[in-house]
């Protein structure tokens, strides 16, 4: 799960690292008194759950309380980049010498965490990541031994800085470590690490992303789990009913159970020359989730057929037949449905199938061929 | 001979007393795997299926010289599951169990890999081995049956879909794998490449993978790189999906470029592995 920057600034401020004094507005008038009572230059910063803000307008600096206000009704319901802007962060405008690169991500491949640091922070740190790797330092931490002060101040000392610089860096990336370590995160990053006049080190802007298997472990993140911002109404309607839904812009709905089927039925609607409208996993075949997950894929406007492929391999037939029956007799709106369903108990489902008028194919090519005729 | 698991493991299930223990334990004796016990803590002295049952793996280890573990715990006990299995000496632990914390699958796959045990999982459907009647997880044993095709794959039912293909075929599966569908996974690509290469019931490879992360490309470069032997057929699943949507599993999001179908396809080209379109190609891709 994303947090939101000023949801990650809250955090890092908690642990002790510096950041610019800012508060969060979702109105003109609230950005205005804001920037009034801080009496500096203020950046406007969209509360949005997308990188790359800055280059699509998402951020604007502003000298005075009216420019603020004037600004905050600009960006205030626009869109960024797809994703409808409902709050601002109003921010004292930073006055940087260097802009510094830190983070601690979960590295997939190497199974473990990995730091990165570096001098060249900013904007441009995926293009200075893949033309000039070297200027990006590198620390795979060892998940039985953890991450010592020793490893951070042997990071920040490649780091071509002053040693006092290095000192506070690697503090920094301790820092790091323990947010990541303490809020189950996949990572944290700061980018910029801004470095003042004065010679301290701000977090300039900051992403948290925690990891959705541990927010468990994370209960004041419950509520805000449901209300994703990257997520459309759809999406966030299914995640509260616990289907595993994705909106696509095409008319063919999508029920399968298992990931990897359901990505390869999407595929085959596309090589037969349709288009899925939505992605969705019902991970098994409980009768309760198979009939939420036709009523929600019938409910969606643009779905003009169905296409159902369930394998069963420990999914019982029968159950996952009762659920489609179900759906579509609650379902206010019927759209064709073609249905593909093998496994267990097999004969048992195409029989309460049948009994419905609905039609099973013997194979997912067939099923999805025929919705595509529908 | 099969990889990984045969006809003699011994297995233990850690959590066989819950729902999905009981009912896995059950499909598992009936296809012929040899458990011989199983844990749940606080449950010893019970009987699943007419298997005694212990509170820890090292009591269950002790009384019943087992090698391989299956793992049916909730997420959020995997971890110190994990930690005692790889402790009590199991060689193989198969973690069923999905939607473990990323921190403590990081932990408990380092604390195998120093011990020499492996870990298939988590959220992985399991391994099967048709010909010696052996299947270590969920999978649905019907659908396989004996044969030359080692299949390794990063999905669960998308598996049985294409297993089952290559059963109709009248060719059938040597062993079958699956990494999982968590974001830390103890297998990879090129470990059970390996493994298929040295093992003579294989005589050629299906790998399945998917979009999201560079296993895929990493894989390509290491069949190019060692001119391996035997014949390799793959399928990448999320052809059509959009950049930024996360399709599912943890890994299957493309991020910018990376991760894309296109790219892990025009890897397996270069590396002369032809990639099928449609799972019902595989079959006819298979030069075996």
């Amino acid at each position: 799960m994303k947090l939101f920057e000023f949801e990650a600034k809250k955090i890092l401020s908690d642990y002790g690292i510096r950041i610019p004094e800012s508060d969060v507005a979702t109105k003109p008038e609230k950005a205005e008194a804001i920037t009034r009572a801080m009496g500096c230059p203020v950046a406007l910063k969209s509360q949005i759950l997308v990188a790359g803000r800055g280059k699509a307008g998402g951020i604007r600096f502003a000298s005075d309380a009216t420019e603020a206000k004037n600004l905050a009704a600009s960006l205030i319901g626009s869109s960024i980049k797809g994703n409808v802007v409902t709050s601002l962060l109003v921010e004292e405008k930073l006055n940087m010498t260097e802009q510094f690169y830190a983070s601690i991500a979960v590295d997939r491949q190497a199974k473990s965490y990995v730091v990165l640091a570096s001098t060249s922070g900013g904007v441009d740190i995926e293009e200075t990541a893949l033309a000039t790797p070297d200027r990006i330092t590198r620390h795979w931490i060892d998940p039985l031994t953890g991450f010592s002060e020793q490893d951070a101040l042997e990071i920040a000392s490649r780091l071509n800085t002053s040693q006092d610089d290095a000192k506070k860096l690697a503090s920094i990336m301790k820092v790091l470590y323990k947010v990541t370590m303490d809020y189950d995160a996949e990572l944290v990053e700061i980018n910029p690490l801004a470095k003042t006049p004065s010679g301290e080190f701000i977090a300039a802007d900051a992403r948290i992303i925690l990891d959705d298997n541990a927010l468990f472990r994370h209960p004041e993140f419950k509520e805000r789990e449901l209300e994703r911002g990257e997520d459309t109404q759809r999406e966030a309607e299914a995640r509260k009913q616990k289907l595993t839904y994705v909106d696509l812009d095409g008319d063919i709905g999508i029920i399968g159970n298992g990931a990897g089927l359901t990505m390869a039925t999407l595929d085959l609607v596309h090589v037969f020359g349709g288009k899925p409208a939505n992605f969705l996993d019902t991970g098994g075949g409980r009768v309760e989730i198979i009939k939420k997950a036709v009523l929600l894929v019938m409910s969606k406007p643009e779905v003009k057929a169905v296409v159902i492929n369930i394998l069963g391999g420990i999914t019982r037939c029968d159950l996952v037949a009762r659920g489609i029956v179900e759906g579509l007799n609650e379902s206010a709106i019927k759209k064709p449905i073609a249905v593909r369903l093998m496994g267990t108990n097999e004969e048992e489902g195409a029989q309460i199938l049948h009994q419905a008028g609905v039609h099973i194919y013997p194979s997912m090519e067939e099923a999805i061929r025929e919705a595509l005729k529908l | 001979m099969s990889i990984i698991i045969d006809k003699n493991s011994k297995v233990v299930v850690q959590g066989i007393t819950g729902n999905e223990g009981r009912f896995h334990t059950a499909s598992m004796l009936k296809y012929g795997t040899k458990i011989v016990t199983g844990v749940t803590p606080g449950k010893g002295g019970q009987e699943v299926q007419g298997i005694p049952v212990y509170n820890t793996v090292d009591e269950a280890a002790r009384n019943h010289g087992v090698d391989t573990s299956v793992m049916f715990v909730p997420a959020a006990f995997a971890r110190g599951a994990a930690f005692e299995a790889i402790h009590a000496g199991v060689k193989t632990l198969v973690v069923i169990t999905e939607l473990i914390p990323q921190k403590d699958a990081i932990e408990f796959v380092a604390e195998a890999n120093k011990r020499g045990t492996i870990i298939i999982g988590p959220n992985t459907p399991g391994i099967i081995n048709p010909s010696s009647r052996t299947l270590i997880g969920i999978t649905p044993g019907h659908v396989f049956s004996p044969g030359s095709v080692g299949i390794v794959s990063r999905s669960g039912t998308l598996t049985y879909e294409i297993a089952w293909h290559i059963s109709q075929a009248g060719i059938g599966q040597s062993t079958c794998m699956g990494l999982g569908g968590d974001p830390i996974a103890g297998m990879d690509f090129i470990k059970v490449l390996e493994m298929f290469r040295d093992d003579e019931e294989t005589k050629g490879v299906v790998l399945i993978g998917e979009i999201g992360g560079n296993a895929e490309e990493l894989a390509a470069q290491y069949i190019a790189e060692t001119n391996y032997p035997k014949p390799v057929v793959a399928y990448i699943a999320g052809r059509s999906a959009p950049p930024g949507k996360r399709m599912g599993h943890a890994g299957a999001i493309i991020m910018g470029n990376a991760g894309t179908a296109s790219s892990k396809i025009e890897a397996f080209s270069k590396a002369g592995v032809p990639v099928a379109e449609k799972p019902s190609d595989i079959t006819n891709l298979l030069n075996i």
